[in-house]
Parts: structure tokens; sequence; C-alpha cells
């Protein structure tokens, strides 16, 4: 590790707090310009135009948009997310449990689908045009072209309705062993583990491929090396990049854009929460859950950068 | 005296990507004895290192090995099983390869891979594997054998690169090292000592070596028979003596004839008649890439200060190494890089710094040849679409005309008319250069900018290029400005020289290249090209004050 190396990551960690600044003004923007008015939503149909005026102005909704920014983004730096609207509770409190939640079920799935992937890929690639790679393949993309709708309600039809192996929701709190544990998350995570791996196989095979096409890999077959020497020390090592890449991007997928999954299993989730708030215009809650997003995928791309830069000893 | 290697009537099929099945190398028998170093020689696609390569039992992708044998010390090649043959490779013949850039894994140090060998079939405890590394370093005249091991591959330097690859090869003690061109991709500066490293390091542990290349100068000096191959058949096998001296076959003789062109600077007198302004005029290019630094001028200074002219009708050649700015030079001179400083006056008018901004008229007098046909020809284009594409664009043709000339222009650079029809794809090496050559001369230009057009072709299709130039000068009044590395390309076409040197012209040669070179740099790259003569490189001396100086070593 050397200066170079350490400008390069600084470089990387400046650009990410660039990219969520940017972010940051573009959601607020955004929430600020969705049609409908969260006071008229509160208040209903017949609230009368004082009452309407007095809570605008109770909600500092009369400021100007910049100030309220700044307020916010303040807020934010501080850890203050401000009160939702809709239910009058702080943001952070809302958020909290469902984040846990969120977290624990992208975690989880995390620990399946990456090995699972990363092994497929590789032996895919290792025995590249046998019956094995073309099922590997053939499954990925049958996999990744069904919908997860589809996936997650034959699940629940086959495992909960007809087998009665599993509990058709899943509700987090309930949980007090392993075995209710396992019950509980086997089909939200079985589904999701379906469709963020076949891009990992996909992206992962590709990689390696193409690195056991290169010359230095010819060459240490003509040194005697066998196909498991040849893949694990030579076509890996200079693989990673591509791959940490692949596996970032596939899992910034498990925190906004589960809602499918969540609601399917009726998983109290981040997603879910965000969708509602949406609904009832719940401005402070939507923007939190907009950056929650942001920061967690910059976070994977950012980190999968970082791994990249530290495996190549170009950089190094 | 006994056989190390026998190969009888080996055969080997490729699969087209149509899924025709060809036979590439068809009965190819010789020996290789105990301790004998043999060459296998013979143009692209000659099947010379799918040969070398069925030595260790393997054939690349999409090739099989159909018929025949490969003993290696008795034990048949072909038939041995994926395991026995991993056994083999490494301890009883090793490769080294066309480019060790390429073929060191970027993310391992050298050390590490010198020593894989060792570890893969168990044969010493890493510590010894090192040390013996380390003496071969030695052997090998590599700077701090000691610690250049613990170095990664792209801090190092071609030619260094290139004898570590040997010493990889060498490592577990074989009894057969090949050589895939293991010098095409050095200058010739470098190859040198790479090639006297190799030498003594045979010479001295007794090896066989099978050494593949498509330069019989550099076989001379190493080998002691040579095989002649085309077209995956043997045309002739000799001692190195009988092949360079008294060649039995005719395509021996015309390897050996493309070798050596004529001598062709005219003298100035011959070819202006009266003293006109030059056709080109180059004054105090300074030229670079990166961020412009105060003085104005870039980081990187890829020219520095070059001027020269060039008279209507005269051919000036470009000579230098990977690095001295030589292509650089072209790309100033066509607009595409813009100068930092310095002037150029084309046909009585001075150019406006980018092409961009160049009229149409003066594009169309200065026209560029790129080195690689492949990548310079649209692949989804027909020939005739490239070709009628400067016709309208320079010479606002309707399509009637266009299809006439099309014809013209290909029957100037000796293709059949039909290839029109055709792209690039279905096309020869030596075809898509000449329809490059077609799209250039579509502009009827004054002035045609040639970088390194043959030194991606085989000998015998470069000398046909080369006359081709010549005859196409002597029919439109053209002049050409000849970029390459290659004394003997140069020495075939060009009339005046100049010599490039780290991005400074180093010497000018107005009446050719044997008027001897005055400059220490021209002298050692002149003396460093190899000659058809067995005892050359032996022979050599080299002033080491200039190598220091000079070679990037």
């Amino acid at each position: 590790m050397n200066r170079h190396v350490l400008n390069l990551v600084l470089a990387r960690l400046m650009i990410a707090v660039i990219t969520l600044l940017i972010v940051s003004f573009t959601v607020f923007a955004a929430t600020v310009l969705l049609p409908g008015d969260v006071v008229e939503v509160l208040l209903g149909q017949a609230a009368t135009p004082e009452a309407v005026a007095g809570l605008r102005a109770a909600m500092h909704l009369d400021d100007p948009a910049i100030w309220r920014f700044i307020q916010w983004l303040g807020g934010i730096f501080t850890g203050d997310f401000g009160i939702s609207y809709a239910n009058n509770m702080p943001v952070a409190d809302l958020i909290g449990p469902r984040l846990a939640n969120s977290l624990k079920l992208a975690g989880i799935t995390t620990l399946v689908s990456v090995p699972v992937a990363l092994t497929l890929g590789i032996t895919a690639a290792m025995w590249r045009g046998s019956w094995f790679d073309r099922s590997v393949t053939i499954l990925s993309i049958g996999i990744v072209s069904v919908p997860e709708f589809m996936v997650a309600t034959s699940a629940v039809l086959v495992f909960a309705v007809y087998l009665k192996w599993l509990p058709a929701l899943s509700f987090a709190n309930e949980i007090h062993t392993f075995g209710q544990l396992l019950r509980v998350y086997a089909m939200p995570v079985i589904t999701l583990s379906f469709v963020i791996s076949a891009q990992m196989i996909r992206m992962t095979r590709a990689a390696v491929i193409d690195t056991l096409n290169t010359p230095y890999v010819e060459m240490a077959l003509l040194k005697g090396a066998s196909r498991k020497r040849l893949v694990l020390k030579h076509a890996l090592p200079n693989a990673l990049g591509p791959i940490v890449n692949a596996v970032a991007l596939s899992l910034s997928y498990l925190l906004g854009g589960v809602i499918i999954v969540e609601t399917i299993f009726n998983y109290p989730g981040v997603a879910k929460l965000m969708v509602d708030a949406v609904s009832t215009r719940d401005l402070p809650l939507i923007q939190t859950c907009a950056m929650l997003f942001c920061i967690v995928y910059l976070f994977l791309i950012t980190t999968a950068d970082i791994i990249a830069i530290l495996s190549n000893p170009r950089l190094r | 005296m006994t056989n190390l290697v026998e190969i009888r009537d080996l055969k080997i099929e490729a699969k087209s990507d149509a899924g025709r099945i060809i036979e590439i190398i068809r009965g190819v028998s010789f020996d290789i004895a105990e301790g004998e170093i043999v060459a296998l020689i013979g143009e692209s696609g000659s099947g010379k290192t799918t040969i070398a390569l069925s030595l260790m039992g393997y054939a690349r992708s999409g090739c099989r090995i159909s018929g025949g044998s490969v003993t290696l010390a008795g034990k048949d090649m072909v038939t041995l099983s994926e395991r026995a043959r991993a056994k083999v490779r490494g301890t009883e013949v090793s490769y080294v390869p066309q480019s060790a850039a390429a073929a060191f894994n970027p993310a391992q140090t050298i050390m590490e891979q010198v020593i894989e060998i060792t570890r893969i079939h168990d044969l010493m405890p890493p510590a010894q594997a090192e040390a013996r590394a380390v003496d071969l370093f030695k052997a090998l005249s590599l700077p701090n054998a000691e610690t250049i091991g613990s170095r990664y591959p792209h801090q190092v330097s071609g030619g260094q690169l290139q004898r570590l690859s040997a010493a990889m090869a060498l490592i577990a003690d074989p009894k057969l090292v090949i050589f895939d061109e293991p010098t095409t991709a050095l200058d010739v500066t470098t190859q040198i000592e790479v090639l006297r490293a190799f030498k003594s390091v045979m010479k001295k542990s007794a090896i066989a070596g099978i050494y593949v290349s498509h330069d019989l100068a550099v076989v001379a000096q190493i080998a002691d028979r040579i095989v002649v191959l085309k077209g995956g058949e043997i045309q002739e096998i000799g001692t190195t003596e009988q092949i360079l001296k008294a060649p039995a076959h005719a395509y021996t003789r015309e390897l050996l004839a493309a070798f050596e062109p004529k001598h062709y600077a005219r003298p100035l007198a011959e070819t202006v008649a009266s003293p006109k302004p030059p056709l080109l005029e180059v004054l105090d290019i300074t030229a670079g890439y990166g961020p412009i630094q105060v003085d104005g001028l870039p980081l990187m200074k890829a020219l520095k200060s070059v001027s020269f002219r060039l008279e209507a009708g005269r051919n000036l050649g470009v000579i230098g190494e990977s690095g001295c700015g030589k292509s650089t030079l072209a790309r100033v001179i066509a607009g595409i890089l813009p100068q930092a400083k310095g002037d150029i006056i084309f046909d009585g008018r001075q150019m406006a710094q980018t092409a961009a901004a160049r009229q149409k008229e003066e594009l169309r007098k200065l026209q560029m040849v790129f080195q690689f046909a492949d990548t310079a020809l649209n692949p989804s284009k027909s020939i005739g679409d490239i070709l009628g594409r400067p016709l309208s664009f320079y010479h606002g043709m309707n399509a009637r005309a266009r299809e006439a000339r099309i014809g013209q222009l290909l029957d100037m650079v000796r293709l059949p008319s039909t290839v029109r029809h055709r792209r690039a794809a279905e096309l020869s090496g030596g075809q898509k250069q000449r329809v490059n050559l077609a799209r250039a001369l579509a502009a009827d230009p004054k002035l045609i900018l040639c970088d390194e057009i043959t030194s991606a072709l085989d000998t015998v299709v470069a000398a046909a290029i080369l006359d081709l130039l010549k005859e196409l000068q002597r029919e439109l009044g053209l002049s050409y400005m000849f970029i390459s590395h290659d004394l003997s390309t140069v020495r075939a076409i060009c009339d005046e020289v100049i010599v490039m040197y780290q991005g400074e012209k180093v010497e000018d040669m107005p009446t050719g290249l044997d008027q001897g070179p005055q400059h220490p740099y021209s002298k050692l790259l002149f003396s460093s090209v190899p000659k058809l003569d067995p005892g050359w490189l032996d022979g050599l001396e080299q002033d080491p004050e200039l190598v220091r100086a000079f070679a990037k070593r």
C-alpha cells in the first residue's frame, strides 16, 4: 500500500460523497415536485381554506424550497431526519426497525446467493461448453426471465398452500428459534436469490472465461498446471474487478428493489414503507428512504471499486 | 545418434468458424537430436507454431491433432492422457512465448511465476528454486538478478521480460525448449542482447531447442538446422549453412530474395528537375500528450523540435525504434494530433493544426495509410463502399462515375474487380493492405503517409506491396513518407532517410541508407540488424558505451 493507492482510494471516496450531495438535491427537488398536497390529504376534502393555510404554516410548508432543503440536509447530517407528516412520529423511529428487518433479509440472501452464484459461475467457466455449463446457462437465463412475483406466488402456492411446509406470510418479529428463522425466511430468501443470482452467475462466468483466454493462462497450462490451478491462481485474481462489481450491482437491488417480494410475503421492510409513504405524501419519510437506498448503493459500488483497485498490482 | 524428438507424419485439423474442417498441418516429419537447435521458419499461417506446440501435446482451441505421432524421449505426446501430458510440460519440454509481456500474469510477482513449474511438479523446495532462478537470471545477464524476481511484470522492460520467460522455461532443466518467435516483439537493439543470452544458456547446458521464427537472419544466428514450412508442409530441411548458401527449394530462394531488397535511393537531380519549393516542409515541430505545462508544451513530449523537408516525387524514410515518435510525426502531419509548436507547410500552404480546420482540398492531397489494415477498414462495409466514400467526398462523383473509378483503383493495386462486393474479413492480409492503399489513392493525393504499412505482413507479401508502391509512384508521380522500424524496407523504397530517437531527429541521410550512419545512435541501430550470416552475432562487437547510452535493455 503506498501513497498512489491511497490517493486513488481517497479520490474514489470523494466522488461518492459528491454523488451523494447531488442525489440529495435531486431527491429533495423530486419530492417537492410530487403532485398532490400533504395538507389536503391530511385534512380531507371537507377542510376549510383557513384550516389548510394554518396547517401549512405550522408545517413550514410556505418557506422557500431552498431554505427547507438546507434545513433538511443539516438535519440528516446531525441524525435528525424530521417528523413524519402522516403519523407525527420521528422518521428515524419509523425507519429504524424496518431497516433492521430489511438488512436482515438482505444479509441472509447475500450469504446464501453470493457463494452459490460465484461457485456456479466459476465452475461453468472451467468446464465451458460442457453439459454442466449449458444447464447452468439455461437455468440462469430462465430464472432471470421469469418475473419475481411469479416466482414468489408460485412458491407460496406450492410450499404454503399445497404442501403446508412453510408459512405464507413472514412476520419477522416472531422468531425465537433457529428453526423458526429458517421457516420464515426460506421463501423470501429463495425468491430474492433467484432474482439476483442469475446476473452474478453470468457476469462471473464471462469474466473468468475472458481471463482464461489470455496468453498467461495458456502459459500456465504449458507449465503443466492443472485446471484448478489455472482458474484459482491465474484467472480468478485477474477477474476479481469485474466480479466484485457484478456482485455489488446485484446486491444493491436487495434494499430498494424488493418491494414486490416484501408485499407478497407481507414482510415489514423499508421498500414497503417507502411505497406507503408515497401514497400519503409523507415527504420526510420518502426523502429519508430515497437517501438510504442511495447511500447503500454508493457504499456497495465504492467498496467494489476499492477492491478492484487494491487487487490490481499495476495500481498498487 | 539418438533422436530426442521424432515427429512422424503429423496431421493437425482446425475447425473454421463456419464449421468446416481444414487440415492445417499435412503430414510433417522431422527429428531433433539431443542438444540440437532446430528452427521452424515460414510465413504466418504456415503452421510453425502449431507444430511446435504439438511437442507439448497441446493444440490451441479449435485445433486437433488428427494423425501421426510426436515422440519426445520415448513418449508419444499424441496418445498420452491429459494428466500424463501435464506431467511432461515444464519438466521435459518447456515453452518460451512470443510476447512475454502477455504471457506473464499481471497479478503475480515474477519470481512466483518463474518457479511455478517447480511448485506444480513438486520438484524442489521453494528456497532452492529461488536460488536456482537467481542463478539463471545471472546467466541470462539480467540486471539486479537478486531482486528482479520480487517485481511485478509491468515493472520491467520487454527485453528483460523475454529473458525472464526463458528463465521460467529453464528452471526445471527440460530436455527441450520451444522458442516461439521470442524476439519478434522486441526492438533490434534489444533483440541482440536477448539472442546472445539465449544462445549462451542453451550452449552451456546442451539443451535441445525448437526455434520458431519468420526471420531467417535471426534463425541463422542460433539454429543448427532449419525446417522451411509453407501451408502446413515441409518445403526443405537442411543445415543452416546449406539453407542460406545453397537453397534447394524455390520457396526458400524466394524467402532469401525477399530478405535483401535492392537499394532504391535515386540521386536528387534525377527526380527533381528544377529547384522548386518542397512538397512538404516540417519546421521545428514539438508535440506530445498529457496536460499542457506552463511553457505551453505538453507533459509527455513525443516530438522535440523536428524539422525536415521533402521534395515532390521523392520518398522519405523515417526510421527508429518503438517510442521514438515516428508515428506521432505522421499523426501531426495528418492533423490527427495538433502540434504544440512549429509549422507544417504542404504544397506551398501553411496547414492548420487539426484536420477539421483544414480545407477539403488540402486534406485530399495528403493521405495516410495505417499499419493494421484489419482495423482501418470498416468490417461491415463492402470494399466498393469503402473506396466509394472518398470518391464522393473529395470528387463529388455520381454512382456511375464511382463504379468506373473503383474498377480503375482496384486495377491499380492489382486486385480483381470482383473484390468490390466483398468485405474486408474475406480478404488476406496483403489484399487488405492493397485496399487500404487504394482508399488513399482514391483521393488523388500528392503525398501518402505510410505508417509501418508492411510490418504486419509476411516478407514475400511485403516485398510485393513495396514493388506496387514504386510502380504507382512512376505512374502517378506520388511522394511517400515511409515510417518503419525495419531498415531493409526503408532501403527498398526511400531516397532520403531520417533517423529518430526519443522524439528527436538524430540524423539526416539525404542520399539514402547507403551513405553510412554518422550519429552514434544510428551506428548502434544499423549494426544491430541481424545479417544472413551464421557468424554475425558471435563476431559482432558493439561499443558498450553506446549500448548503455541508447539501448533500452
